[in-house]
């Protein structure tokens, strides 16, 4: 047990190093709550001029489309694919990543802690604010409340899984980087498939359903669609914790192949430089 | 001119790197592109938003991106002006005998943002087909006004943004609202929204007045020919931003050595 305590040390470490240093970023935090208001209010606007200039029911009712869109906003750090880490493509494309190798610890698990408190300091942030004022807003741009305890404590479970299906897919972007050395391409790429794929830019539902059932098989919405459509009970409490199962076989997948991918980068890697 | 030259002079530094310079191009497009995506899957689903058929919506959508992608690829100087400040690189700018405008904007000039541009022409030339427009003079006036006027506004926010460093040091991020934000918020016609909103981005940002107003007479959903001349109103809006650039100059001190 001491053991693998001591195992894990370094990673909780560097996990709690990044949480402290991206605290500091108070007035960035700031900016992005007034940007993802605006984007949100935006968003709900223009979704409920179409629902209301269709005669067809639309396939998600005003309050969940609303909770699905502030959720989407308040845990956007959580979800969106471009948000990344410009220090690790520096010590990529520098070579330092020298330094990186020299540690007696798994690259791919160090970085990976390092990602994912980026992404919980940047949430903690930034989500309280967004989700309080959301909660008292007029209708119909009221966030409502979760669907029941039930769908609250799935929905927390589905997020923080969803988070670590994320961070394993934003991995590749690193990884790639090896490779290209120039990490513009792939990840434009990447973050807008994912953006779009995970319904960031329009929500799961109102997307037409043969496009629909192709997302399903794919990871990218475990970590957005699937925890803000169980909050609101469009996905009942079945579904989800098959969602979440999902999210786990997918989690093994991406980081048993991240791994992989890293370490035949890591054996043609060249470091320039002296 | 003065203009034409460095526009020529950059266009044929960035030529340097053919290769690059075609993918940044093509990778500018696939941002828009699934924007566009998400709008017509919206329309697949609910056939109409309101009054406006898709065709209305594309006009919309090209007008406001190609009006984007020109004020980005020419005022860029402008969007990145806080490094500027802060490294102490205008000083050099005002020693030198020509208008500080100029410079900023030469300074800093990204074809590569042709990519949406190149885009929102196709879409523009999909709408047209799509919408049933009786062409006349003032018609094509009317929409080369939306365009060019929608990018005098941007150029006046980027304009405006830029001249808050000058205080403020720091870029500020906030700014980001009224040029990304007002994008997205104008591709669609602005009326969809809450009167508010649709108030503030026509009378204080005068977004509607290259957007639902021109529109209108465009599609011939209204005979009042004012309409047709009123993104002129993307010019004056030019002005007062100018203004705060002059006292942002005059309050200049500098911040390197």
């Amino acid at each position: 047990m001491s053991q693998l305590a001591a195992m894990l040390k370094p990673y909780c470490a560097a996990f709690r190093i990044r949480l402290q240093q991206n605290l500091q970023y108070r007035v960035a935090a700031l900016a992005g709550i007034a940007t993802q208001f605006f984007w949100g209010f935006m968003l709900i606007m223009i979704l409920e001029a179409f629902y209301r200039g269709s005669d067809a029911a639309p396939p998600m009712s005003m309050p969940q489309t609303a909770a699905y869109i502030w959720l989407q906003q308040a845990f956007l750090v959580f979800v969106a694919l471009w948000y990344r880490d410009g220090e690790i493509f520096r010590l990529i494309t520098t070579g330092q990543v020298a330094y990186e190798l020299c540690r007696p610890t798994n690259l791919y698990l160090f970085w990976q802690a390092r990602l994912l408190a980026q992404r919980l300091a940047g949430a903690l942030l930034r989500c309280l604010p967004i989700l309080l004022v959301a909660l008292v807003m007029p209708q119909p741009y009221r966030l409502p409340l979760p669907a029941g305890p039930g769908a609250f404590g799935l929905f927390v479970l589905t997020l923080l899984t969803g988070l670590l299906v994320n961070v394993s897919i934003s991995m590749f972007i690193y990884i790639l980087t090896f490779v290209t050395l120039s990490p513009t391409g792939s990840l434009l790429l990447i973050g807008v498939v994912g953006e779009l794929f995970a319904g960031l830019i329009i929500p799961l539902p109102l997307m037409p359903e043969w496009l629909q059932r192709i997302l399903y098989w794919l990871p990218f919405r475990l970590a957005a669609d699937l925890p803000f459509r169980v909050w609101s009970g469009h996905i009942p409490v079945p579904q989800a914790l098959a969602g979440w199962g999902q999210q786990l076989v997918w989690l093994v997948v991406l980081v048993f192949l991240g791994q992989l991918a890293m370490r035949r980068a890591l054996t043609r890697l060249v470091i320039q430089g002296g | 001119m003065l203009y034409a030259r460095y526009v020529r002079m950059v266009f044929r530094c960035q030529l340097q790197y053919r290769a690059s310079f075609w993918m940044t191009l093509l990778a500018q497009m696939l941002v828009p592109f699934s924007v566009l995506a998400g709008l017509l899957m919206l329309f697949h689903r609910f056939k109409r938003l309101g009054d406006w058929s898709v065709a209305d919506v594309l006009l919309c959508f090209a007008a406001i991106h190609m009006a984007f992608a020109l004020s980005e690829c020419f005022a860029r100087g402008f969007d990145q002006f806080s490094q500027l400040v802060i490294q102490g690189e205008f000083d050099r700018i005002l020693v030198r005998p020509r208008g500080t405008v100029l410079q900023v904007l030469g300074a800093r000039i990204e074809f590569s943002r042709f990519g949406r541009l190149l885009l929102s022409v196709l879409v523009l030339g999909a709408a047209i087909r799509l919408a049933d427009i009786q062409w006349t003079t003032l018609r094509v006036l009317t929409l080369f006004l939306m365009v060019t006027g929608g990018a005098a506004i941007f150029i006046g926010i980027f304009m405006l943004a830029a001249a808050l460093c000058f205080w403020t040091l720091q870029g500020l991020e906030v700014a980001n609202i009224f040029t990304d934000g007002g994008r997205e918020m104008a591709q669609y016609p602005l009326d969809i929204y809450r009167t508010e909103v649709m108030r503030i981005f026509t009378f204080i940002i005068p977004f509607g007045t290259v957007n639902y107003l021109p529109l209108r007479y465009l599609l011939g959903l209204s005979s009042q020919t004012w309409l047709a001349v009123v993104p002129l109103t993307g010019f004056l809006f030019l002005l007062p931003c100018i203004l705060v650039w002059r006292a942002g100059v005059r309050h200049y001190q500098s911040a390197g050595s």
